[in-house]
């Protein structure tokens, strides 16, 4: 069983057996814009929870996305690299953008649930 | 990109702001007014509708300014590298108000009236300075200038015309770089900052709501926000003052002197003259260029380039994606000796060396509807 955290930064992180799937969410993308490139790490890259993981380049401007733990990336999403505006379309499906093994999941605790990312966003 | 807040740290709101916001627009703050920069279609949707048919673009916070009275022409031609007084009746033309250094205040476009009355258009950001810079030469000279409070729209795209046609409005008498006053208060040019046909329309606010009305009734047209404003104007290899150019870029540098005519450059009327024709006689030591990065990322303004040794050789002033170009896009400024197409420079993003090539200017065609 899979849980979703998110982030005040409009991450969404989907943890399944200690590897954690994540993207930025709907209202990002909005807010982003049509994506024209997206800047993915190399798998085996490891990560320090704050560190900038990847970088979504609107039409306009270029955003950090922020590792939400400590970790090693497993995975980028290489569908984006033909086809960026995927976040766009599908954010919080096949618009994901990398996968990473936690070092330790419990520095995801203090993360807001769904309920609590629409408070915050509202 | 200025964003100076007007005073009390408020930014200013569009006349037709409610409409933007009833079209779903997100605002953003620019030269000190609060700007639809996107609506719900996107700004690649709505940068590729201008292409195809028509955008509607709120081009209001830009100023503008009547210049009128028996010292008109000798005030236009001391602020600005222009003939005035050889102009012919509804001619526009693009100019600067120059710094005794030759660097560039503002661009402008300017338009002829009357015999002694012209309409100057101006950048949102330099409207103060610009009002200053031109009241202040009007001291001692027998004219008058009045800003004018206005809504001030533009209709771009290949389909212009003809929804133009559509309310009524006859434009095949007016040809690009052409303005004339369609009615009381109301000043139309051909014109536009897309690289395509269209217009650009002053008229009274309370007119406005029902000229918007009529335009958005057809379904070609589409409102577009200053993003796609920006990456249409990019494309179109068209100059955005703060960026682009400044008061520290002079107009040959800026690869501007098409519109500075060799017999204007001998005069010595114009404020910057002697500056520009020593630039001109030394030449530059720095050009802009078009630029095209490799790949699919973006070089956005304020990156610096080098040279394939690692010197430093420039940098980017505006660097985005173009939507029809279908990659990134940028301009610059490099050594002139390196000015060419086929010099390549590169660019440090986030660890990744870029390679751009100089590629000519527009990326993409320009389609005025000249006489």
């Amino acid at each position: 069983m899979a849980t979703t955290y998110f982030t005040e930064d409009h991450e969404w992180i989907r943890v399944e057996g200690g590897v954690a799937t994540v993207g930025i969410t709907d209202y990002a993308q909005e807010q982003l814009g049509d994506l024209v490139f997206v800047e993915l790490p190399q798998a085996g890259r490891a990560m320090k929870k704050g560190d900038v993981a990847v970088v979504v380049e609107s039409v306009k401007a270029a955003s950090d996305v922020y590792a939400p733990a400590d970790g090693e990336i497993v995975e980028a999403n290489a569908a984006l690299s033909a086809d960026p505006a995927l976040v766009n379309s599908a954010a919080t499906g096949d618009g994901w953008l990398w996968k990473m093994k936690l070092a330790d999941e419990s520095q995801l605790s203090g993360l807001l649930d769904e309920a609590g990312y629409k408070a915050h966003i509202a | 990109m200025t964003d100076e807040r007007a005073a009390g740290g408020q930014l200013k709101s569009l006349p037709l702001e409610d409409l933007h916001k009833a079209a779903g627009a997100r605002f953003g703050g620019f030269a000190g007014w609060s700007m639809p920069l996107t609506y719900p279609a996107g700004v690649m949707k709505e940068h590729l509708h201008t292409r195809e048919h028509a955008g509607l673009f709120d081009i209001s916070h830009m100023k503008l300014f009547e210049v009128a009275g028996p010292g008109a022409t000798a005030l236009l031609d001391r602020a600005c590298p222009l003939n005035s007084a050889a102009m012919e009746l509804s001619q526009s033309k693009y100019t600067f108000f120059l710094t005794e250094q030759a660097g560039i205040i503002d661009d402008l476009i300017v338009t002829r009236l009357g015999a002694d009355r012209f309409m100057v258009v101006a950048n949102a950001g330099n409207a103060a300075t610009d009002e200053a810079h031109l009241k202040s030469l009007a001291r001692d000279v027998d004219v008058t200038v009045t800003p004018l409070d206005c809504v001030f729209l533009a209709l771009q795209g290949p389909a212009a015309a003809s929804v133009m046609l559509g309310i009524g409005i006859e434009t095949d008498a007016l040809t690009f770089m052409h303005g004339i006053e369609l009615r009381h208060d109301w000043f139309m040019s051909r014109s536009g900052y897309t690289g395509e046909d269209g217009f650009e329309i002053a008229l009274p606010a309370a007119d406005a709501p029902g000229l918007v009305a009529e335009l958005t009734a057809d379904d070609r047209v589409m409102w577009i926000g200053l993003a796609a404003r920006d990456s249409l104007r990019l494309e179109a290899g068209l100059c955005l003052h703060g960026q682009d150019i400044t008061g520290d870029i002079d107009p040959a540098s800026a690869g501007l002197m098409w519109a500075i005519p060799k017999d204007i450059r001998a005069n010595d009327e114009f404020i910057g003259a002697e500056a520009l024709r020593r630039i001109v006689t030394e030449g530059p030591s720095k050009k802009r260029v078009g630029l095209r990065p490799e790949g699919r990322q973006p070089v956005r303004s304020g990156t610096a380039l080098v040279d394939a040794s690692g010197n430093p050789a420039g940098i980017v002033t505006s660097g985005g994606f173009g939507p029809s170009a279908g990659a990134p896009v940028a301009m610059g400024y490099v050594p002139a000796a390196l000015a060419r197409p086929g010099s390549r420079f590169f660019a440090d993003i986030r660890g990744t060396k870029i390679p751009l090539d100089v590629s000519p200017l527009p990326f993409t065609p320009h389609r005025y509807r000249k006489g």
